[in-house]
């Protein structure tokens, strides 16, 4: 039965029509750690959306310092391992007051490598300590542009520091990404949710 | 025909009613062709949200710009004043920088204001981003921007640009253009929303 007001169709066979708004940041995927070497969406990236949202929550590692690391496929997560060319910067204050820092984190950016890249930085395994960030993808099915990606997050650092991380580059491939990894870069993802979004 | 579920109208009049659906609204979207500029009109959300998708210039190392209109898009001149931080990376990896960058700032200034710097047309260089507008519609605050955009640039360097301000007007914006600072926007898409 479909659903007709002011003879617009709202609904039928079974769905939504496709002209009713709905919103535009789209939840197509959630996957929660435990004890995770790595959790990967390899997915629902395609060319339906212009860019993608990732949206992390709480990510705590095994292992005290550990970074939130991020790399791509263009195979559909048989190999992770996208050419990238990235910049990197930071700010910082300890809860100790006086260690204070805004600046360019060399040494965390990557140069035309495929190694997987640093996202959310030094989060520290104590109980309450975690690290949380927004990541958007630009049209990863692109077969013409490189795919450009930004990101923010924002770490209970294992010094004990608030760290404020940016991170932004490309990865440098004209092949559709159509997966996407992220792993600590040691240890496990000890718990945390991560959720991929397109936007329409 | 209306449809209520205990109670409460879910659809009326042929669409949803209020409280339903997520609150990010798509309102417009425009993919360039050679296009000399973009422009979208403006209305009364308190607050837009535009991405940039793979804007790709005709000419290279041009600038990705905006301006406003309070008339309807008759004249983009509104008074601006704004910061513009920069960080880039080359593919070489000898060249990094973290830094504020004058040029790209405006001091109550009707010009364009730059977006995103020194985009490269080579047939994969292009810029993505997002900026944020907030109560376009004023008629009592001074209205501000926030941006962010990344760009695979003239001199293969990643790079990522960030301006923000106010256009110092109490007049509402009812239109925003963006343009190159040279020379047409040769592909690309800028989608708008307005946020609930």
């Amino acid at each position: 039965m479909a659903v007709v007001s002011g003879g617009t169709t709202l609904i039928d066979n079974g769905a939504l029509d496709a002209g009713v708004p709905t919103g535009s940041l789209i939840l197509l995927s959630t996957q929660t750690a435990s004890s995770s070497a790595s959790l990967s969406f390899t997915s629902g990236i395609d060319s339906t959306y212009d860019s993608y949202v990732f949206k992390f929550i709480d990510i705590h590692p095994s292992a005290d310092g550990a970074n939130l690391m991020i790399n791509f496929s263009t195979d559909g997560g048989s190999n992770y391992n996208v050419t990238k060319t990235t910049t990197r910067f930071y700010a910082y204050n300890g809860e100790t007051s006086g260690f204070t820092l805004l600046g360019y984190l060399t040494g965390a950016d990557l140069a035309q490598s495929t190694a997987d890249q640093e996202f959310i930085r030094g989060i520290g395994s104590d109980n309450d300590q975690a690290g949380v960030g927004i990541l958007h993808l630009f049209n990863p099915s692109s077969t013409t542009y490189v795919k450009h990606f930004i990101g923010r997050s924002s770490t209970a650092q294992s010094s004990d520091y608030a760290e404020d991380d940016y991170l932004a580059g490309y990865a440098n491939t004209i092949s559709a990404i159509n997966a996407v990894r992220f792993q600590m870069s040691s240890g496990n993802i000890d718990d945390g949710i991560i959720k991929m979004y397109g936007v329409k | 025909m209306g449809l209520i579920s205990n109670g409460t109208t879910v659809f009326d009049n042929g669409a949803m009613a209020s409280g339903f659906g997520g609150s990010m609204v798509f309102v417009s979207s425009a993919t360039a062709s050679s296009s000399a500029s973009i422009e979208f009109s403006l209305g009364s959300y308190k607050e837009y949200k535009f991405f940039f998708v793979n804007i790709h210039p005709a000419t290279d190392n041009t600038n990705l710009t905006f301006n406003f209109s309070t008339d309807s898009g008759s004249n983009y001149n509104v008074t601006k004043t704004s910061t513009f931080f920069m960080t880039y990376h080359d593919e070489s990896d000898t060249s990094t920088t973290l830094e504020y960058h004058t040029p790209s700032d405006l001091a109550q200034s009707t010009s364009f204001q730059r977006l995103c710097l020194a985009v490269g047309n080579g047939s994969d260089e292009s810029a993505s981003g997002s900026m944020h507008l907030f109560n376009p519609s004023s008629t009592t605050f001074v209205k501000h921007w926030v941006s962010d955009l990344q760009a695979y640039d003239a001199s293969d360097f990643t790079r990522n640009d960030r301006s923000a301000g106010y256009a110092n007007t109490t007049s509402a914006l009812t239109n925003i253009k963006f343009q190159m600072s040279s020379g047409n926007i040769d592909a690309g898409k800028i989608l708008m929303f307005g946020i609930n």
